[in-house]
């Protein structure tokens, strides 16, 4: 290093400098941020996973039972906000739903898991590897222990298990526990336990270790090392013992008490599991587990780390590379989308000017229709005014005969003087009535008696109303 | 100087406090309430961490900045009471001012109520000291990049170290000379340039040579020009978290920054107490003394409440701004993040 560097010697302070306040600096970040802690469960369907959780967190988490049915294995993770003292924790609770259910317990039952657990390690490694990245608020859903329920057969694994636990020693924190060990006895038990460790070791399987290199844990995590696999024992029903009401399972025979040591070990899972090692199963998890995914995950991708001293560059390379041939490709199928587009335009332009010359068809042909009918029309309208005019003149002929028929006979005085009088009281009573000197044919049914009691003297009196029914429009 | 400075450690010992006792990791709930099941033991993971934090140690890396006899290496020394920084008296007094800025990196490991602390020192002699200072700051800024460099190559290695050391630069004092007018154009160019990559804290040196009305004239005239100029010294305003934090980091912002300080490794007799301070014919001043200068704020607000802070500053915004700008530049590409591509993909 260019720099003049001197090597770091221990020096002793002078006073109190009070640097020794940062780890409550750092503690106290973390609590703001709060913390995060996800349980992987897996077992056979019944054996006790929810309500081992719902004791060993005092809660309720879950209130129906799964389904013996399901059709394949999947993985459902259930997020709860925790809060003791001023700690706040976002605990997820993942459920292998459907382990050991199948009839064929191939390979289906356990990749699912696997797949699980390598999508948070991505998920994680894909905000790590961004340009603009914040990890610091990144909520972590990597798994940080997978507690793996055996059954208590008292005789040893099953394959399953093995098979199960061996994908998954090198991508999680085993914590192997044998469920409902209320229906073990002590003697059994300890074979049991004996005979699962030596499968476990002889298939080399890699559980989880409590961390024995820090002093203040070293000693209790040691005697705990020797315990697993922890027999435990779940219950969140009440019993009164003595004069204390404890969590436990009532039988005929006698009470198993949950937190009572000599019946079962679920207080040393607890221990172990919350109140000693959490922060070293996240911290495992963190740099053992994901870096090994990550490494794995990096150079299966094709990076190397060759040459130390060009690595971002090595690493830019092969990224951009990739990043070319990705963009590359990205313009092809951008090209071939706009092609086809282009083409579904150009078809639905066609398709719309067919539509459009057909309208126009259709509508010159309603138009040409729509004329000739007018003209019909039209011809119509002429035959009536011709029949019409054809008509008033033959009635002016007509009348004028009459009127000269009237002059010829006029030896009958009264009653022509009387047809002359009704005419002309008639012609002037009617209002507006034209005032011709032509005879007009009254029946009875124009006379409308107003005052008069016949119809002769209707005719004569002025005040009857005549209607005109009768008459033309012609004389209007 | 050997009785001397024997007296010194006797009576430095009584100024330590109790050391902390270890924290015992709780076997069985404390103070179970009522019900016998309430308890279940998450904030047990507060000591956890402690404890594994305390296990790993931390490292921290400070910057001096100023030109030479404002007091700097004292300041240090001071600061962590104990000799980090060789005082240029100390040296060979034939030794000439460097012709350019040096960077002179010195790692210490300081331990305090089981708390380990890698303390690396890093000085800058040569800083302003020339008749020509135009672009004095380069090297400095080179300095803080190289080890953001550093960092970054080791985390996008393929297999990483379990703990990637952490040489970057989480604080950088300024020193700026009690002149009592205004801020000097050398001054705001550092700061200006500066203060985009590394968390500044300005500090007014030599405060004693400052009356009380003077002093508190010069702060707010120095901080008048640092807004002006708009230069972001640390707490910087954007990253106040919370209200909280905002309204305790304005306080500082506006009322104790610039920290007019006085540094000393000399003790003296006051009142019946030993205190570290300068002995002038009219008066011993006294470093810690609030009233006389403001180490004690100094000392507090960097080591006592804001040193994690500081560390995260660095890490969560310089390192990661320089980062992103690292992963765009390198191959002149337009710039298309690594979550652009996975939009598209997941359009596709």
């Amino acid at each position: 290093s260019p720099y003049q560097n001197e090597e770091k010697r221990n020096l002793s302070l002078g006073g109190h400098v009070g640097f020794d306040s940062l780890p409550d600096q750092l503690v106290s970040k973390s609590v703001t941020q709060g913390f995060s802690f996800n349980i992987l469960c897996v077992g056979e369907t019944g054996i006790g996973k929810s309500t081992l959780m719902n004791t060993l967190f005092n809660t309720t988490f879950e209130t129906e039972e799964a389904s013996h049915y399901e059709s394949a294995v999947r993985l459902r993770p259930r997020t709860y906000d925790l809060q003791e003292s001023n700690v706040h924790l976002k605990l997820t609770i993942v459920d292998a739903v459907g382990f050991g259910d199948q009839i064929n317990k191939d390979e289906r039952q356990v990749s699912p898991i696997v797949e699980y657990i390598d999508t948070q390690f991505e998920n994680y490694l894909q905000e790590e590897l961004k340009i603009r990245r914040s990890l610091f608020n990144y909520h972590d859903t990597r798994i940080h222990v997978c507690l793996y329920f055996i059954t208590p057969t008292g005789h040893s694994l099953k394959s399953l298990d093995l098979v199960t636990m061996k994908k998954l020693d090198s991508k999680v924190n085993i914590i192997p526990i044998i469920a409902k060990a209320d229906t073990i006895s002590k003697s059994e038990l300890h074979k049991f336990k004996i005979k699962i460790m030596s499968e476990l070791v002889s298939n080399g399987v890699q559980i989880y270790q409590f961390p024995t290199d820090d002093e203040a844990v070293a000693e209790i995590n040691s005697v705990m090392n020797a315990h697993l696999p922890f027999a435990v024992v779940g219950s969140t029903e009440e019993v009164k013992v003595g004069n204390k009401l404890v969590r436990a399972r009532q039988y005929p025979w006698g009470v198993v008490q949950v937190e009572n040591e000599s019946h079962c070990d679920f207080v040393k899972l607890r221990e172990m599991l919350i109140r000693v090692n959490m922060e070293d199963l996240r911290e495992q998890t963190h740099t053992r587990h994901y870096e090994l995914y990550r490494r794995c995950k990096l150079e299966e991708m094709g990076f190397k780390d060759t040459d130390p001293d060009s690595q971002p560059f090595s690493l830019q390379e092969t990224y951009e590379t990739k990043r070319k041939e990705f963009l590359g490709e990205l313009q092809r199928k951008e090209e071939e989308m706009r092609q086809m587009f282009v083409n579904k335009v150009k078809e639905t332009e066609a398709e719309l000017k067919e539509k459009e010359r057909e309208l126009h068809e259709k509508f010159e042909h309603l138009k040409r229709i729509h004329q000739e009918e007018k003209r019909k029309v039209e011809e119509k309208r002429r035959e009536l005014e011709e029949e019409m005019n054809a008509f008033n003149r033959r009635k002016v002929a007509v009348e004028t005969l009459q009127s000269q028929s009237l002059q010829a006979t006029s030896q009958q005085p009264l009653k022509k003087d009387k047809d002359k009088k009704n005419r002309s009281v008639v012609t002037q009573s009617q209002p507006g009535a034209c005032l011709s000197s032509s005879k007009v044919m009254i029946t009875k049914t124009s006379v409308e008696p107003l005052n008069c009691t016949s119809w002769w003297e209707a005719i004569q009196c002025c005040s009857c109303l005549v209607k005109s029914a009768t008459w033309r429009e012609g004389f209007l | 100087a050997g009785p001397v400075e024997s007296k010194k450690e006797a009576a430095m010992s009584e100024l330590v406090p109790e050391p902390r006792q270890k924290p015992v990791v709780p076997m069985k709930p404390m103070g179970i309430n009522a019900s016998l099941l309430g308890y279940i033991g998450i904030d047990t993971i507060i000591e956890q961490m402690r404890k594994k934090t305390m296990k790993t140690g931390f490292d921290f890396n400070i910057m001096v900045v100023g030109q030479s006899g404002l007091g700097k290496s004292t300041l240090v020394n001071t600061l962590f009471k104990s000799q980090v920084s060789r005082k240029s008296s100390g040296w060979n007094r034939e030794e000439k001012i460097p012709k350019t800025v040096e960077i002179k990196a010195i790692g210490h490991v300081i331990e305090e109520g089981g708390v380990k602390m890698k303390l690396t020192v890093i000085d800058t002699p040569g800083f302003g000291d020339q008749i020509n200072n135009e672009n004095c700051w380069e090297p400095i800024e080179k300095y803080i990049n190289e080890q953001y460099e550093k960092f970054l190559k080791e985390e996008v290695n393929i297999a990483r170290k379990k703990r990637i050391p952490d040489t970057r630069v989480h604080c950088c004092l300024y020193f700026i000379s009690p002149t009592g007018h205004s801020l000097r154009p050398l001054d705001l160019e550092f700061m200006k340039h500066l203060s985009k990559v590394v968390n500044i804290i300005p500090v007014i040196a030599k405060a004693d040579t400052m009356t009380l009305e003077e002093k508190t004239e010069f702060k707010q005239r120095v901080r008048k020009e640092l807004e002006v100029n708009g230069i972001e010294f640390y707490p910087q305003k954007e990253f106040d978290e919370d209200l909280e934090d905002k309204t305790e980091n304005d306080k500082i912002r506006q009322e104790s920054m610039p920290f007019a300080v006085v540094g000393s490794d000399k003790e003296y007799q006051v009142n019946g107490k030993r205190v570290l301070g300068r002995k002038t014919p009219w008066g011993i001043i006294e470093v810690e003394n609030l009233s006389h200068c403001e180490f004690a704020l100094l000392r507090d607000f960097v080591i006592r409440t804001h040193l994690q802070d500081l560390k995260e500053v660095t890490h969560n915004i310089h390192y990661e701004t320089y980062r992103a700008k690292r992963l765009n530049d390198n191959g002149g590409l337009p710039p298309m993040t690594v979550e652009t591509e996975e939009n598209h993909e997941s359009n596709l």
